[in-house]
């Protein structure tokens, strides 16, 4: 096991012990990302260079999405593909070819890198750049990893926008403008329009974008707001191009909801007053929809399996709004900086731990025997036969939970295994 | 490279991983990459499985490539053994563990674990999830029932009741869990004996003990035959080749265990469940002729032709398989039917040749079942791949005398049932009978009209000829005929008027048409 310390974070937050580890990660790669991202780009395709697994990943992730004609394949590798590197390059553009032939709709392709592609070292990016000279400007063919050697799961999202940051037009204005980063549900992401514009943020734009067409612009000028806790590499490509982050704990739950929008406000020096007339309701409404939910929960243990990188902000969230105590969070990856907001409130008793050996963690459940375990769906219904209650994780990520009106459904998902177990009678 | 959206087959270690999970300590160790973790879900989720599969991985990453992949190996595969303590153990590479190139077998024979240790080679760039389940249960029987040296085969006792191994089920296969019980119901019920079934449930112990049965019984070709063609190399044991899905089927399987087992023929009997019977029922005198279009894998789509022409009284209009390995048998028995095979594991076409075909029901997988939904067609399910609703509670066997009754509830099911069809005839303009009602057996609700057009497909569909001119009074007479057979109607009336140079499709044409092609 090999331990590394991190340098220390400067906010001054107490340094928690973590626990690191290797070994087997039960966790799914960065190409899950495609599966909400090609509903969120409503005019991008996601094409993976990949192998016969990595399709076999995707239809497993996506359910019941591969039937309805979805903006994402896989050009999967056979094995004269693997004999040499310009026969691979043809075979690509062919596929490329090929594929937009046939959709016509579809305005920007990424190619994604997997472990097969990258194993064998086929230049993805040189291939986008060869490509996006031949279809522009009808197409953009960009190029990002999601691959299960670089990547855990959401980190696919990560170093999708990460991608599309070159890509974004100069702001020109000289007007401060407000970028809130990460793929959130439209209904979310309307709900916090609003709320912006009635705080008096005028200029805020979103990334992803519905359309491919409709980059927002980045410069000197704006501010950005991390809407979701794993998306280091895209800050950073902001960050090179002058927008600065603002830091902010993420927007779950009452409590976090205010706190996230008040960072913004108080970067874009709006007035308080307009700001407590455009969320005091609002926050209200959640705090009372959040009150069954804590005479329920408070009390109970949980214990987090590393899966998203949610896992932070959501124990903030279940401890603080819903008096949950967590055992143990894990994380597939700890972000020191963009989570110092979270951890000042999570506290520094927590037990935190940091990448996975599953086996051991296992061992960890089992001995703490928590009320509730978030994990993944290999791992859910073999511990509920073990006695033990869970909450898959990957819902967490398909289902809105984000701002004031979802912090009952955020609540819901973790109560209504309770509230089945109590039903049961057989 | 081939474009992929949906794949009927997993890469071949999953195949492996349907064999670990279906024996009971056997542990697999598995050499990839961070993600690969996700086909545990098929098993803890899709199957219901209470435990996760016996399978360890190395997930290595980017930072440890170059560095020491093959010590990460060896120290993930000695602490698996360590947790474990399984009987044998399986090692191989995922496709990505293939291309770096580290040799599990020499890796795990240098770890010198007191336990049998069993490479595999699955190719992952070439085979499927079959082939690997296949190879891997013959790695298995090779490895573990091989024969002692200068051991003589047993002779069989004088008197002891005639015995038989059940090969092929997995986890993760359709229906194997209760095939493997009606079949062996079946076979006790012939006085034959079952000594092991494997893999599903069987250990590495109960591997061993494969010879000493009578002769075999493959259930699914596609995972077991290599094993069981080197059980009769090596151990001078026969196995059936009838798949016993269908009654005529489960008839001649068992008149052929009945000959390896030694004892006489039975005469013919009459006690083969009730579907010959339903069949016979006039409410089915309807499915006669009705077009069926069949597509699975080999074994099963081979099977549910036959009962789907000789039991249900259906005319076949397409069968294929995305099994390549087994294409021959599906093509022979294609052109039986006067049929040319479909052998494609791309969906598109399969998508194209149902279209094409029109036929009033599809038996097929689960891409089929939304193929059929898209053009709206009845569908039932015969094979892998499935969803979770096909990994039911209840008793539902595809094989034996019970499992045709299964096939005959589960495929009459999606047909409007031969009542209403006649009603719907007889009162087509009735507003409670109109298209745009559903089929009452499928609850309330309105008929969706047409299918939603989806974003276009990524290859179009057959070219359509040049579209007729359509009378006002021919279109409304043409709405008149039931919905089920339309489609089939307006295309032979186009192809009629084709055929003749008419530039406009009358009420006559109509008429002329229905009589020139009156079935």
């Amino acid at each position: 096991m090999s331990v590394h310390t991190l340098p220390l974070p400067k906010a001054g937050c107490a340094e928690p012990d973590i626990i690191r580890e290797r070994g087997q990660h039960e966790v799914f790669c960065g190409l899950t990302g495609i599966v909400w991202l090609h509903r969120k780009i409503q005019d991008a395709f996601f094409l993976v260079v990949g192998s016969r697994t990595c399709a076999h990943l995707l239809q497993s992730a996506a359910g019941v999405m591969i039937f309805a004609e979805p903006r994402f394949g896989t050009a999967v590798m056979e094995e004269r593909d693997l004999a040499g590197m310009a026969d691979a390059n043809e075979e690509l553009d062919k596929v490329v070819a090929r594929l937009l032939d046939r959709r016509p709709d579809i305005k920007m392709l990424f190619l994604v890198g997997s472990c097969p592609s990258e194993v064998i070292k086929l230049d993805l990016s040189r291939a986008a750049e060869r490509l996006s000279r031949h279809y522009s400007p009808e197409v953009r063919v960009l190029n990002y990893t999601g691959s299960g050697i670089e990547t855990t799961f959401t980190e696919g999202e990560d170093r999708c926008l990460a991608a599309l940051v070159p890509e974004l037009p100069d702001a020109t204005s000289e007007a401060p403008e407000l970028l809130v980063v990460g793929a959130l549900a439209d209904v979310v992401e309307d709900q916090f329009a609003r709320l912006f514009a009635e705080i008096g943020i005028e200029r805020v734009r979103f990334l992803p974008p519905r359309n491919s067409r409709e980059l927002p612009a980045v410069g000197p000028n704006t501010r950005f707001l991390l809407a979701q806790p794993f998306l280091g590499e895209t800050a950073r490509c902001l960050t090179e191009r002058g927008a600065r982050h603002i830091p902010a704990p993420f927007p779950l739950g009452a409590e976090g909801t205010t706190a996230w929008l008040g960072a913004a406000a108080r970067a874009f020096g709006a007035d308080p007053m307009a700001f407590r007339h455009a969320t005091a309701a609002a926050e209200a409404r959640a705090k009372r929809a959040l009150q069954p939910f804590r005479d329920e929960m408070a009390g109970k243990t949980i214990f987090f399996m590393p899966d998203s990188q949610l896992e932070v902000p959501l124990a903030r969230m279940l401890s603080r709004e819903l008096g949950m105590e967590p055992i143990e969070v894990g994380t597939p990856y700890l972000h020191r900086a963009h989570l110092a907001e979270e951890l000042k409130l999570l506290g520094s008793d927590v037990q935190l731990s940091e990448g996975q050996d599953v086996e051991r963690q296992l061992d960890r459940v089992r001995a703490s025997r928590p009320d509730v375990t978030v994990c993944g769906l290999g791992l859910a219904n073999p511990l509920e036969a073990d006695g033990l209650t869970t909450k898959w994780s990957i819902e967490l990520i398909f289902t809105p939970i984000q701002g004031y009106d979802q912090a009952s459904d955020l609540a819901g998902l973790f109560a209504r295994p309770f509230d089945r177990k109590t039903r049961l009678r057989v | 490279m081939q474009l992929t959206v949906w794949t009927y087959e997993g890469p071949p270690h999953v195949g492996a991983m349907r064999v670990a999970t279906a024996m009971t300590d056997v542990h697999y160790v598995l050499h990839a990459p961070q993600g690969d973790t996700y086909a545990d879900l098929l098993f803890t989720m899709i199957e219901r499985r209470e435990k996760r599969p016996p399978v360890t991985y190395t997930t290595f990453k980017a930072r440890d490539l170059g560095s020491d992949t093959a010590a990460l190996f060896k120290s993930t595969l000695e602490s698996a053994h360590e947790r474990f303590k399984p009987a044998a153990m399986l090692v191989g590479a995922s496709c990505t563990g293939e291309l770096i190139q580290d040799d599990p077998a020499g890796l795990a024979k240098a770890a010198n674990l007191p336990c049998p240790v069993i490479p595999l080679e699955l190719p992952s760039y070439q085979r499927k999830e079959n082939w690997g389940a296949g190879e891997t249960f013959y790695q298995i029987v090779r490895h573990l029932a091989a024969l002692e040296e200068d051991q003589p085969v047993a002779e069989k006792p004088q008197g002891r009741a005639p015995r038989c191994n059940i090969l092929g089920a997995t986890a993760l296969g359709f229906r194997h869990r209760d095939d493997v019980m009606e079949i062996t119901k079946l076979l006790k019920e012939n006085g034959i004996e079952v000594s092991v079934v494997a893999p599903l449930g069987a250990s590495a112990a109960d591997i061993a003990r494969l010879p000493d049965a009578d002769f075999n019984v493959l259930l699914y070709p596609e995972i077991g035959e290599q094993a069981a063609r080197w059980l009769k190399r090596t151990h001078g044991q026969d196995y059936t080749t009838t798949v016993p899905i269908g009654v005529g089927a489960t008839r001649e399987f068992v008149a052929e265990v009945r000959r390896l087992a030694g004892l006489d023929a039975l005469p013919d009997r009459s006690d083969a469940g009730r579907l010959p019977w339903f069949s016979r029922s006039v409410d089915s005198t309807y499915l006669t002729g009705k077009r069926v279009f069949v597509f699975g894998d080999a074994t099963h789509a081979v099977a549910a032709a036959r009962v789907a022409t000789e039991e249900f009284g259906f005319e076949l209009v397409g069968l294929g398989t995305y099994s390549r390995e087994q294409a021959r048998a599906v093509r022979e028995a294609a052109a039986a039917h006067g049929l040319t095979a479909l052998i494609t594991d791309d969906y598109l076409d399969v998508e194209q040749a149902i279209a094409e075909a029109e036929p009033e029901l599809v038996l097929g997988t689960q891409m089929e079942r939304h193929i059929a939904k898209r053009l709206g067609i009845g569908c039932a399910v015969i094979s892998a791949p499935v969803h979770v609703q096909d990994y039911p509670a209840r008793y539902s066997p595809q094989m034996g005398f019970e499992g045709a009754n299964v096939l005959w509830d589960s495929w009459v099911h999606p047909l409007v049932m031969g009542l209403e069809e006649h009603l719907l005839g007889m009162f087509r303009e009735d507003f409670e009978f109109s298209d745009t009602a559903k089929p009452s057996h499928l609850g309330p609700g309105e008929r969706v009209s047409e299918a939603p057009a989806a974003e276009p497909a990524l290859r179009p569909l057959a070219e359509e000829g040049p579209i007729r001119i359509w009378s006002a009074d021919a279109e409304a007479e043409l709405k008149k005929i039931p919905f089920f057979v339309r489609g089939k109607a307006r295309k032979n009336t186009e192809r009629f008027a084709a055929e003749r140079g008419l530039a406009e499709i009358t009420l006559e044409t109509l008429y002329d048409a229905k009589a020139h092609f009156a079935r």
